[in-house]
């Protein structure tokens, strides 16, 4: 599948912003995070530009930006539409909860009660994003049980450590948020390395042959392609430049995504102060590359069963 | 509403038949099929850089050729594809605007353009590459069975049949309506074990496929041996060389 920047800056972006939003908005409410009303706003802020510029910039996939405001419509069958239902219910009560925490320094009552059911809404919508990959039946890649987990879990690793380095410019050695991020992030981790094997290891059920019902005198072979020039579903589906370097890019992901992210985290875990703040840093820069490039294999390696018809033998 | 009607048994499912057996890759049910549908009611479907390097275009209809089998028992099958029909279309029900839908009252699946936002995620969910996005107008294109050839009442009624249908010069395409076991296409399918494409996919493929004929099998697949090269060295045969020499400068 052709990785398209915008989507894969979107569900970056908007994954980190919604899980900083569970975090804050169960955190504040429990008293587990800093009560300052500059720290709400600093983390706040960070939430809603990472969330809603993700969602812009989902827009500019569209031929038709214009008429975005159509995607609310059919919740009933589509997981896009959920989600865009989802993201945009999550502002009402994270408004309430803002206004709360930012203007009067009020974290308990109804204004956590907010926080807490806007963490609830920004959950349901990191779950959409999963299902809308989830459940496309074409791409064996992507209709497994592991891609929801997958978004999830690289939405809250990338959420505590935005986090993590956040709390640290208010409170000189968080154990606890520290802990939890060191922790969450192997979790991500883990769950990557499991997609991943399960994408080596478990092929589709789809190949050339069911494809085309033929095969009973042996082996199928692609002889004529219907076109000489590359079409649309070959340049939006049929995407395979990064499948000769995947292994070096997963290479990449691992190392910037996890491996860096948890030392860094350990670091800033034992030093604590400024060393503690440039430690947490670090971990956010590094792994705002590593699932960058997580999320574009995670395009580039799923490969469309319209491809049986251009000379794939499985997908 | 992108969530699909109910499925009623005796529900009409208009769709098409296309025999492997027959087809023989000429490509006409393709360019038949851009020419009608260029103006109809899905067109334009536009052509970039047409007569340059690159060129692409919106096509609803495309044939594959592949090669079936290794050496003497090997044979070559075309294999036209187009829009299925599905009675699970998932193209439809991922839509999130509504402007995807499956018909009910004869299956027909259509894109209402007015509404459609471009987001492409129904030619994702599309396992067989039926849906084309026209970049032009910013959403997405697909095969209507011909909507505005079956149901016109300015045509006569022979000629109320999709374009590919009538354009056929062997006969290897047949429309008609597969939810009816008596029709002519439903008896053909039951006759010749028509089967679906990526059965398990799940989505219900109206269209049906007949699969090539198993009986001519090892039947004049003797390979002729090669007539061996005449010896070219009598008067005649040397004079015709020269003149082929001196004819070649």
């Amino acid at each position: 599948m052709h990785p398209a920047l915008s989507i894969v800056f979107f569900t970056t972006a908007s994954g980190a912003g919604f899980a900083l939003l569970i975090l804050l908005g169960i955190g504040a409410p429990l008293g587990l995070l800093p009560a300052s009303q500059g720290f709400g706003f600093a983390a706040l802020a960070i939430a809603v530009l990472l969330a809603a510029g993700g969602l812009a910039s989902s827009a500019f996939h569209l031929g038709r930006p214009e008429r975005a405001w159509r995607a609310f419509s059919q919740w009933r069958s589509s997981w896009l539409s959920r989600e865009g239902v989802f993201s945009i219910l999550t502002f009402l009560p994270g408004a309430i909860f803002g206004v709360g925490w930012i203007f009067f320094g009020v974290t308990t009552g109804l204004v956590g009660l907010c926080g807490i059911l806007a963490a609830a809404l920004a959950a349901a919508t990191i779950y959409c994003t999963g299902m809308i990959y989830a459940s496309l039946r074409p791409i064996h890649q992507w209709h497994n049980s592991w891609v929801v987990p997958n978004y999830l879990a690289l939405g809250l690793a990338s959420g505590f450590l935005v986090l993590d380095f956040l709390v640290r410019l208010w409170a000189p050695q968080p154990w606890g948020v520290a802990m939890l991020t060191f922790i969450v992030v192997l979790a991500a981790w883990w769950i990557k390395e499991r997609y991943w094997r399960f994408i080596e290891t478990i092929s589709a059920r789809s190949t050339v042959a069911s494809a085309t019902l033929l095969g009973s005198r042996g082996k199928v072979r692609m002889l004529e392609s219907p076109h000489t020039e590359e079409n649309y579903l070959l340049r939006e589906m049929g995407f395979g430049i990064a499948r000769k370097h995947r292994m070096r890019l997963r290479r990449v992901a691992r190392l910037a995504g996890f491996v860096l992210p948890t030392l860094f985290t350990l670091f800033a875990l034992l030093f604590g102060g400024v060393i503690g703040v440039i430690g947490a840093a670090l971990a956010v820069a590094s792994a705002a590359l590593g699932i960058v490039v997580e999320r574009w294999l995670f395009f580039a390696e799923a490969k469309h069963t319209v491809t049986l018809y251009y000379g794939a033998e499985a997908v | 509403m992108t969530s699909l009607p109910e499925a009623r048994p005796g529900r009409k499912k208009l769709g098409l038949v296309i025999d492997l057996d027959i087809c023989v890759g000429c490509h006409a049910c393709a360019t038949a099929c851009k020419e009608w549908n260029a103006s109809g009611h899905m067109g334009p479907l536009p052509d970039f850089s047409p007569y340059g390097n690159d060129a692409w275009g919106v096509w609803f209809n495309r044939i594959h050729s592949f090669e079936e089998g290794e050496g003497e028992g090997a044979r070559t099958i075309h294999f036209p594809k187009s829009c299925l029909h599905c009675e699970e279309p998932a193209c439809v029900t991922v839509c999130p605007t509504g402007a995807s839908y499956k018909r009910a009252e004869d299956g027909i699946v259509l894109v209402d353009e007015a509404i459609c936002i471009g987001c492409k995620l129904c030619s994702w969910a599309c396992p067989y590459g039926a849906r084309e996005f026209d970049a032009d107008e910013g959403v997405m294109k697909k095969c209507t069975l011909c909507i505005d050839r079956i149901y016109n009442e300015n045509l006569a009624p022979e000629d109320r049949q999709p374009a590919c249908v009538m354009v056929c010069p062997v006969n290897a395409r047949h429309f008609g309506d597969l939810g009816d076991p008596r029709s002519e296409v439903s008896e053909m399918v039951a006759r010749r074990g028509g089967d679906d494409l990526m059965p398990e996919l799940g989505y219900k493929p109206v269209n049906k496929y007949l699969p090539p004929r198993q009986a001519r099998m090892g039947r004049g697949l003797v390979p002729t041996p090669a007539a061996a090269p005449t010896d070219l060295t009598s008067p005649a045969d040397r004079l015709l060389r020269w003149v082929d020499r001196v004819l070649s400068r």
